[in-house]
């Protein structure tokens, strides 16, 4: 689902690559943990494969397009077939949480009689049934990255991406979160995550792949958080 | 839905940056009526031609008695001096450009002066050996004047030769100035209103910049997200348009054909018919203003 070919991903020319010859392969309903320091490469990780940025040298495919040479029209294509997850939730404050998911398939030209049948089902889903009309400011933090993770996974993407989805969040909250992302990861869904959260590494013993300065120094299947444990 | 999405998200763009809006509606606004000033002005220019030039003579005033122009040294021109001059212009080269060539003598010349100045009191002193005979010359094409005059110039018995085209040209020379002006600032002002439009779109967009940044996550296309700050740009500079073809059609209506054309009624004024053929034009300009500006910010604040 997502492969990478010997990527590197420098910023600035001269400067050390914030991404140094990674050759990863992540198969098509694979959970992986994307763990190391902050500045290890985890988020250019992320960004590649969204094609925010292009690699420097190597090559990058996601569902079967080699993003080298996708034409960046084509992008909205791929990005479509990919959803995100952040820290920040990033969601509308004056848009309601069915707003908030309806927008992400507004924007992509779904019928309206799609959306009115496909939202109820993904916040049925992601366990927000009967708060459609609530505002996120009115909702926790647990709850706004709810919204959000049914805003990404809405459009039923074959990859969900997350970059620290529980960084917010207290343990509790952050466990249902996991647990949300797993049953997603179920469906079928190839799920990345970026994360400094050890414990549900540890909890969730999934596969684990560490970046360190840019360069990959762990891939371990049902791994856990720190290597040295 | 894609429809009625994009309109609402221009309504909230207009209203969000209101001040913005008004202010790039008044800038277009003005910068157009300048610009349609300018092309009214050609237009009218256009007219006077049109009208004036059909009528324009040559006049090839001849020797009178007394004249300190060397050519009439020896005094009033005499009949073989005038039959040299209408030789020269049945020239092969010269007769095609000549309409009709009327004679005038002294005394018709008196006539008409008489006739023009009867309420001054020094018309009673000029005599009729004064007034001076005259060729006056229809031209085919006006334009063609200086080819007339070449031949018949600095002849004995020749005085003057007198363009009334000249005349013309005069007013035509401010009306020219005048749309110079006019086109100056229209530039200064269509410029404030390119910068005006520019900062408009790119408040607009990072005021949205949390919006587009999700439509752009969720795959979005380009177009789906910049069209909105398009239409917003190219809505806002169409409104002025349609007030600067508003102004510029009241300006004609009020003050070319009821007061200009009520005092000054010897030349033929533009009307609003003129405002419509420029009308088309302001929209385009103003379309065009926002397309331009739209594409250069959008490019930069709402890259994929």
């Amino acid at each position: 689902m997502i492969r990478f070919e010997n990527v590197t991903k420098v910023y600035a020319r001269g400067s050390r690559p914030a991404l140094d010859r990674v050759t990863l392969d992540v198969e098509r309903g694979e959970f992986v943990f994307l763990v190391g320091a902050s500045g290890s490469g985890k988020s250019t990780f992320l960004r590649l494969v969204l094609r925010e940025e292009r690699a420097s040298a190597g090559k990058v495919f996601v569902a079967g397009k080699e993003l080298g040479t996708l034409s960046s029209w084509k992008v909205p294509q791929l990005r479509r077939q990919i959803g995100t997850v952040f820290q920040d939730f990033r969601l509308l404050p004056n848009k309601t949480v069915f707003e908030n998911v309806a927008f992400a398939l507004q924007v992509i030209g779904k019928p309206r009689h799609h959306i009115l049948t496909t939202v109820p089902d993904v916040l049925e889903v992601v366990g927000l049934a009967g708060k459609e009309k609530r505002k996120p400011g009115e909702l926790s933090g647990g709850e706004q990255q709810r919204v959000a993770i049914a805003r990404a996974f809405v459009n039923r993407p074959p990859i969900l991406l997350c970059d620290e989805p529980t960084g917010n969040l207290d343990p509790t909250t952050s466990l249902g979160i996991m647990r949300l992302l797993d049953r997603i990861n179920r469906t079928g869904t190839t799920v990345v995550m970026a994360t400094h959260d050890d414990e549900i590494v540890d909890q969730m013993r999934k596969r684990v792949v560490e970046l360190s300065g840019g360069e990959m120094v762990r891939d371990q299947s049902r791994g856990v958080y720190g290597s040295d444990r | 839905m894609r429809l009625r999405f994009i309109l609402s998200e221009i309504g909230i763009g207009l209203r969000r940056n209101l001040s913005m809006t008004i202010s790039v509606v008044l800038v277009t606004f003005v910068s157009l009526t300048f610009v349609g000033a300018a092309g009214l002005l050609q237009l009218q220019i256009g007219k006077m031609k049109d009208q004036w030039y059909d009528r324009v003579e040559v006049s090839i005033f001849l020797c009178p008695a007394t004249s300190s122009a060397p050519t009439c040294a020896g005094g009033v021109v005499t009949d073989a001096q005038l039959a040299d001059i209408r030789a020269a212009l049945d020239a092969p080269e010269v007769a095609p450009a000549i309409e009709e060539v009327f004679y005038e003598t002294q005394e018709q010349a008196f006539a008409s002066f008489q006739d023009q100045f009867q309420d001054q009191f020094w018309a009673s002193v000029v005599t009729v050996d004064d007034m001076n005979s005259s060729l006056r010359i229809k031209l085919t094409d006006p334009t063609r004047y200086d080819v007339v005059a070449d031949v018949v110039a600095g002849r004995p018995g020749v005085e003057t030769v007198e363009n009334q085209r000249e005349l013309f040209d005069q007013v035509f020379l401010v009306l020219n100035r005048a749309t110079l002006l006019a086109a100056g600032l229209a530039a200064v002002m269509l410029l404030a209103a390119v910068l005006l439009i520019t900062t408009t779109i790119r408040l607009s967009a990072l005021s949205r910049r949390r919006e587009t940044g999700i439509m752009r996550l969720v795959g979005a296309s380009t177009l789906f997200i910049q069209l909105p700050f398009m239409l917003e740009g190219a809505i806002a500079a169409t409104v002025g348009a349609v007030l600067a073809v508003a102004g510029l059609w009241f300006g004609v209506d009020v003050v070319v054909q009821d007061w200009l054309g009520a005092s000054l009624t010897w030349i033929p004024y533009v009307s609003s018919r003129e405002v419509w053929t420029v009308a088309p034009l302001l929209v385009v300009v103003a379309i065009l203003l926002a397309g331009i500006s739209s594409v250069v910010t959008l490019s930069r604040y709402t890259k994929v």
